[in-house]
């Protein structure tokens, strides 16, 4: 397989409302950026592949068809990704396929969420024959599976507030956060209003416009990249089933199987010690120490305990979401995109105040659907 | 050199007009058993798995997700999904198959086009700011671009009415195709237009189906099999106002791409939902008159959306493997006026 760099990552300011940009103009902004940073030019892309959440968020059928004009993708390839919250992350590794089978030299992948244009909790709450009705978006569907995680794992109810403070103060630190929230403490947390037992609103990510836009090359591309490039070490994907009898939603099995993937391509085999810093989907607090156990980053029912020791706080020795995460900002399409574009700014020490210092190492993780829908990256500063 | 990939297995839902019983998992699942079944793997024997379809269609959101079910994706497995034809799935299959790691991939695809209001739904595919608010319905599109054929002199009514009593009469031998029946193209010219310069029968079918294609990389040793030699796809601007409509740059520049030109072709299965874009497609792809074209009906005789790409692929390399020719060109389009297309070359190796 040919190796893959990232050489240009940019994204947009994220807020509750781009009413300055339109859909277009948002994405732009990110592909702008990311050209920039790559010192190249629409001209120098030889395709693009674009992910977003499902299209009624923006009311859009199948909206590449029309952005292909902005994304300067005429005469080129334009792919569509959509594989529900993991769409961002899919859409990095769908990119990074086109390089590691030679089939393009340099691609501009991009994933966005304008969810102003629409109502996401009407969007996720669809009536579907033979179906329980989530009426709750996306909260509703999470927070048993939250309880049942404080259950199994003996969890204090204090643990999901200290990720919410650490990520919004993660978040100040980088310019491009939604949310600013530099006087959030764990008081102001507990106090919030409680939408979904034991997910209190100061728990639970924004709703954000937003873009995210990577530049991927080859081998060459990447030895003549102008800033340091991000090399991919790996990348996996992993989908199961919304319901069967059985089927563990706390710690799913397609999570587990795609971390395990993934190191294995990496060369991992303890995630905990050889991973540098990690930027993971938590768009809930009590996903990280969730999400800490089901990469295996510690053992089963261990995760809040490293929530609480501050392991993954910017200083500690496995800084989780130095960018303020999901819980700062949630483009839904770009949420995953962000997490893999991140990873690869730690890696090239472009990550500005949130840089977690020597990081070498990096996982950027997406998920969706029911915990169903799992896609992972490996970016490190060496090339494998 | 891209790593030969040969299509294996290919199954299809007869095409209706409207199928109140099923939904979007028991679309997929007796195609998708029907394919693994002949290409004699199961569910567990695939290295990846990508399909195609759009939630507009099914009028809600994450409709693949329910459509997963008929795989039983325990184990978890690995899998993706494009937001377009089905044509699409079996590109990102087939880069994934060229990376290395894996051997074998299963595509699918299902539409069911009948739920709401086809004309209406795809006007939601426009440019939402300047297009999409005017509300120009697919088939008014289409007759823009056909009228602009016309003016141009690239093809006469009468050609027009010619596909479609040939597309239809062919349609007669696949036990898959929705539409069978056609007057003589003199007398289909006799009826009153439905949006002018197109009459019925130069529109398709809606339709509802589903389909599924497995793929593996090809055996050395001679082995007789149908092999996709190239495989790429262009985008051509949205805004219909610069664009020549008359032509299909994104289409021809795939088919060089994809060594269309580098031989004689016997079959062309072509995306072509109207009359005169079949006519367009064939200048576009200098195809000769001694190729067959659309002997399946082609998009005249069942159009599922998101599937009906696909199962141009499909058709085509069942066509061979039967013996029916040496080579074979497919074809999948997307968006208004042919804005999107790709170019599947296939040879019996």
């Amino acid at each position: 397989m040919e190796h893959c760099a990232v050489v240009g990552i940019g994204q947009t300011q994220h807020r509750a409302r781009r009413e300055d940009v339109s859909l277009a103009g948002l994405l732009r902004e990110a592909a702008e950026r990311a050209l920039q940073d790559a010192e190249l030019r629409f001209q120098d892309i030889d395709a693009v592949v674009i992910g977003t959440a499902p299209d009624m968020f923006e009311g859009v059928m199948m909206p590449e068809l029309y952005l292909s004009d902005a994304l300067g993708a005429a005469g080129k390839a334009i792919t569509r990704v959509h594989t529900a919250g993991s769409v961002g992350g899919s859409t990095a590794l769908v990119a990074s396929h086109l390089i590691h089978a030679r089939i393009h030299g340099t691609v501009l992948a991009l994933a966005f969420e304008k969810q102003s244009e629409s109502n996401a909790m009407w969007a996720l709450s669809p009536v579907i024959p033979f179906q329980p009705q989530l009426t709750a978006g996306a909260g509703g569907y999470f927070a048993p599976l939250v309880r049942a995680y404080m259950r199994r794992a003996d969890a204090p109810r204090h643990i999901g507030h200290l990720v919410a403070v650490k990520d919004r103060l993660n978040g100040v630190k980088n310019p491009y956060s939604h949310l600013k929230l530099p006087d959030i403490d764990l008081a102001k947390v507990e106090a919030s209003p409680m939408l979904w037992d034991p997910i209190r609103q100061l728990d639970t990510c924004p709703s954000s416009d937003g873009a995210v836009a990577m530049v991927l090359t080859d081998a060459r591309g990447g030895a003549h990249s102008p800033h340091r490039p991000a090399w991919v070490h790996g990348g996996a994907m992993r989908s199961e089933p919304v319901m069967f009898s059985g089927r563990d939603q706390v710690n799913p099995r397609a999570g587990i199987d795609c971390a395990k993937d993934v190191y294995a391509q990496a060369g991992i085999t303890d995630a905990r010690k050889e991973l540098d810093v990690a930027e993971i989907y938590v768009p809930f607090s009590w996903f990280e120490p969730m999400w800490l156990e089901n990469l295996g980053m510690c053992a089963k029912g261990d995760g809040w305990k490293l929530t609480e020791a501050g392991v993954t706080a910017l200083d500690g020795d496995l800084p989780i979401n130095p960018s303020g995460g999901v819980l700062c900002t949630n483009p839904i399409g770009a949420s995953g995109m962000l997490r893999f574009a991140e990873a690869a700014l730690q890696v090239r020490g472009m990550a500005g105040d949130h840089q977690v210092d020597g990081a070498r190492r990096a996982l950027g993780h997406a998920y969706g659907g029911g915990s169903q829908f799992f896609s992972m990256w490996i970016v490190g500063s060496d090339k494998p | 050199m891209t790593r030969p990939i040969a299509v294996v297995a290919f199954a299809q839902l007869p095409n209706v007009r409207r199928d109140t019983a099923r939904e979007e998992t028991e679309l997929v699942q007796p195609v998708i058993n029907e394919a693994l079944e002949q290409a004699k793997l199961t569910r567990r024997d695939i290295g990846f798995t990508c399909s195609g379809s759009s939630d507009f269609l099914l009028g809600r959101p994450f409709s693949f997700v329910s459509a997963l079910d008929a795989l039983a994706p325990w184990p978890p497995m690995s899998e993706s999904h494009v937001e377009m034809d089905g044509a699409w799935a079996l590109y990102e299959a087939w880069v994934r198959l060229q990376c290395g790691d894996v051997d074998t991939a299963l595509v699918y695809a299902y539409g069911k086009s009948s739920l709401g209001n086809l004309r209406d739904v795809l006007a939601q595919q426009l440019d939402p700011y300047y297009l999409a608010p005017l509300v120009p319905d697919s088939v008014s599109l289409a007759a823009l671009q056909a009228r602009a054929l016309l003016d141009a002199g690239g093809c006469s009514e009468a050609d027009m009415a010619a596909v479609a009593a040939r597309s239809r009469r062919d349609a007669a031998s696949n036990p898959f195709a929705q539409v069978k029946k056609s007057r003589a193209a003199s007398q289909l010219l006799d009826d009153p237009y439905l949006v002018a310069p197109l009459r019925k029968h130069d529109c398709p079918p809606i339709s509802d189906g589903a389909c599924a294609v497995v793929l593996a990389a090809a055996r050395s040793g001679g082995e007789r099999q149908v092999v996709i030699t190239g495989i790429d796809h262009r985008v051509e601007p949205h805004a219909l106002g610069v664009r020549d409509l008359t032509r299909s740059v994104s289409t021809r520049r795939a088919a060089e791409h994809a060594g269309l030109f580098r031989g004689k072709v016997d079959i062309a299965e072509l995306h072509a939902p109207f009359t005169h874009q079949e006519l367009l497609l064939l200048r576009e792809l200098s195809l000769s008159d001694d190729v067959k074209v659309n002997p399946s009906g082609g998009a005249l005789a069942a159009n599922p959306m998101m599937v009906a790409g696909l199962t141009r692929i499909g058709e085509a390399a069942t066509r061979l493997a039967r013996g029916e020719g040496k080579r074979a060109i497919a074809h999948a389009t997307s968006g208004p006026c042919l804005q999107q297309n790709l170019v599947c070359v296939l040879e019996v190796t």
